[in-house]
């Protein structure tokens, strides 16, 4: 029996992570929609939720079960089966990014004779980043297959709007990445973070330009204001998720906060040092300490990703389509070239 | 039959059926969707060759652009499954006799290469498939076609950019 | 055309200049702007915990007032109904009968006192025509209704609790422009 020849440490190890993480993520996304509408009140001077639980915080309990208690609508004209899958993929894809992610070094586990080093990170695969891309390429299929199974001409019309942006920023965002990979030497996101940490400075310190074009695309990719076209209710009364209704739109809104999370966590590790907390060594720490240090570090920069997500929505006005496309093609782009002919040229200058 | 070998079996049944009703669906849709489970079927075997790299590029390139550009024209055209003309049955037999023909002469090459027999695929190790080794190999041993490739590729945006530019109206008055 | 007052700015069609296609000045200037609204005081007042108070010449739902000894006032003049500009308020009058002394005030009084709050405009007319201060306009609105003839206020719904066996209710409902008169 060969099939048994599986370390069943490992799988458990892992489906625990698995199931922390995603439960975590969800968690996350639960509270960024309550967050999201504090920090608009905050920003307009008003109050937001502060009926449900001391100020507000079972908000989004009371949110979702409306959103599972309301009539569940599967328009007649509609194509049933994807219908169905689109909102699944949307959420789908935004959950399987995290797979990559070093959420944090590791953890020592001395508990019933056991005793293992565990990695906070579910697969240390050395192509993490190309692995982002290509779950971050799927996930215009959750918004297509919605809003064209919606069989509604506005769906559709945001549909195509919402997968052209998300085509066209992924360009710009993968040049964007070039020039950091060209510094790091590596596509796996473990070795990304471990060069931040020892000794040298952060990558935004060395990339401040791909940085923020990355910052940019991660917007359009997350169809977030500015660039939330595939919603723009006053052009196509809802967007693609107009003939959703209960837990399936439930889902689809679910699925942008996630995306959000997924990409500042990206941001955070990419640029910020990821887990690496600064002026502090972490190496003089006990293991398991380092690691609560390194996740409350990760979490931080997240937290502040988020809110600058959130305080530039209830900031910049929507762009109108042509200046997203002009923006994109015209100006991320060739900024994202030029800057990596520069690390290029620098890079081949220092080796001399 | 050991792990690898499950999911060999699985991800070939897959790719099978999703090849199959890429052809027997009669909604286009469903044609391309089927159409990207055989994508990510290949791509689970590319991972099982220990080939990630090649995985992921698939991945991105195929199911995560073409595939959309094709979704893109489908839904555009809103071409249904009643608007699909009828074909004439000559046209489908000389269809399955011109591929009977191809199927026939592949295996026959397959069969009769000598590089191919007696060979088991390497499974799992090899690191021919990872992304260091192969851009060294791409940028040492076959730097000329693949500097050939990536000027096609130019080409084909000129290309692209000059069928997509509108031609300057004249002016009216 | 002529410009109705000089107020009025021309719009700029000039293209953009690069340092205003960046974008980015005028972004982070927004962004500064929104974020300095973070210190900001809240003007918000949490409703049924908190309440504005009404203003001193804010007129709200109708009170028929009772004197001191808990007996109504109203004795059916009508002047009130003739007064309504909206033709509001109905009335029929009855006579008070031996016994009844420490109910009614007056020989007469109303013993059907109706106002229709859809019709009425709150304008306060009633109150100033009223010469027995038998009615006046309290702090309070009339509130929401699923059926229309709930919006017809008879006289358990306008009659202030008597003072003497529910003195509580009484001054609650009194308000602060109950009319001081006797």
């Amino acid at each position: 029996m060969t099939l048994l020849a599986i370390d069943w440490g490992m799988l458990v190890e892992k489906l625990v992570l698995i199931g922390a993480i995603i439960s975590v993520s969800l968690l996350i996304a639960m509270y960024s929609t309550y967050a999201e509408r504090k920090v608009a009140a905050i920003l307009q001077d008003r109050v937001g939720p502060d009926r449900a639980g001391p100020w507000g915080i079972f908000q989004p309990l009371a949110d979702g079960g409306k959103l599972f208690f309301k009539e569940e609508i599967i328009p007649n004209t509609s194509n049933k089966l994807l219908f169905v899958m689109g909102p699944c993929l949307a959420m789908l894809t935004a959950m399987m990014t995290s797979a990559v992610i070093p959420w944090g070094n590791q953890i020592h586990f001395n508990l019933f004779g056991i005793d293992r080093y565990i990695n906070l990170q579910i697969a240390d695969i050395n192509i993490g980043v190309l692995f982002i891309f290509g779950v971050v390429s799927l996930g215009v299929y959750g918004i297509m297959i919605g809003g064209w199974a919606s069989n509604n001409k506005f769906s559709l019309m945001a549909a195509m709007r919402g997968a052209s942006q998300v085509i066209s920023y992924e360009l710009a965002m993968g040049i964007s990445l070039i020039a950091l990979l060209m510094l790091t030497g590596s596509l796996s996101m473990k070795t990304i973070v471990e060069q931040q940490i020892q000794g040298r400075l952060w990558n935004v310190a060395y990339q401040p330009l791909g940085f923020l074009l990355f910052f940019i695309c991660a917007f359009a990719e997350c169809n977030r204001a500015p660039f939330d076209l595939s919603e723009a209710e006053n052009e196509l009364n809802f967007g693609y998720h107009q003939e959703y209704s209960s837990m399936k739109l439930g889902f689809y809104l679910f699925a942008e906060y996630i995306n959000m999370f997924i990409s500042s966590v990206i941001m955070a590790t990419l640029y910020f040092g990821g887990y690496d907390m600064p002026f502090v060594n972490e190496a003089n720490l006990s293991v398991n300490v380092a690691a609560i240090v390194g996740i409350v570090a990760l979490m931080a920069k997240v937290f502040i990703f988020i809110f600058i997500f959130m305080w530039v929505r209830w900031t910049l006005p929507r762009f109108r389509y042509d200046q997203l496309m002009n923006l994109g093609w015209k100006s991320l782009i060739p900024l994202a070239l030029i800057n990596m002919f520069i690390t290029g040229a620098v890079i081949l200058w220092r080796q001399g | 039959m050991s792990t690898t070998e499950i999911l060999f079996w699985f991800l070939s049944v897959l790719a099978l059926v999703g090849a199959t009703m890429v052809l027997i669906s009669r909604n286009p849709i469903h044609s391309i969707l089927w159409l990207i489970v055989v994508f990510f079927a290949i791509s689970g075997h590319y991972i099982l060759l220990n080939a990630q790299f090649l995985a992921i590029v698939n991945l991105i390139v195929y199911a995560g652009a073409i595939m959309v550009l094709f979704l893109f024209v489908v839904m555009l055209m809103n071409l249904n499954s009643d608007t699909e003309p009828q074909k004439n049955n000559w046209m489908k037999i000389a269809g399955a006799i011109s591929g009977g023909c191809l199927l026939l002469i592949m295996i026959d090459v397959v069969s009769g290469s000598s590089d191919m027999q007696n060979k088991t695929a390497i499974v799992k190790e090899g690191n021919i498939g990872l992304i260091k080794v192969l851009g060294k190999v791409l940028f040492t041993d076959y730097v000329v076609p693949f500097e050939i490739s990536s000027v096609l590729f130019l080409s084909a945006m000129v290309g692209a950019v000059v069928i997509g530019k509108k031609e300057k109206e004249t002016p009216n008055p | 055309m002529q410009a109705l007052t000089n107020r009025g700015k021309s719009v700029e069609r000039k293209p953009m200049t690069l340092l205003e296609r960046l974008y980015l000045p005028a972004i982070f200037k927004g962004m500064a702007i929104t974020f300095s609204h973070i210190f900001k005081k809240v003007p918000t007042i949490r409703y049924p915990e908190q309440k504005r108070p009404f203003a001193k010449v804010s007129r709200g739902l109708q009170v028929l007032n009772r004197d001191e000894e808990g007996r109504e006032r109203c004795t059916a003049c009508g002047l009130c109904a003739v007064a309504c500009p909206a033709e509001a308020i109905t009335m029929e009058a009855a006579e008070r009968q031996r016994g009844e002394e420490h109910l009614y005030r007056e020989e007469k009084y109303a013993a059907k006192y109706e106002i229709n709050m859809l019709r009425c405009i709150f304008c306060g007319l009633c109150e100033e025509a009223c010469p027995k201060d038998a009615i006046y306009l309290s702090e309070t609105f009339a509130p929401s209704n699923l059926q229309r003839k709930g919006f017809i206020y008879g006289k358990e719904d306008l009659l202030i609790p008597n003072p003497l066996t529910h003195p509580e209710e009484y001054n609650k409902a009194k308000g602060e422009k109950a009319p001081t008169t006797k």
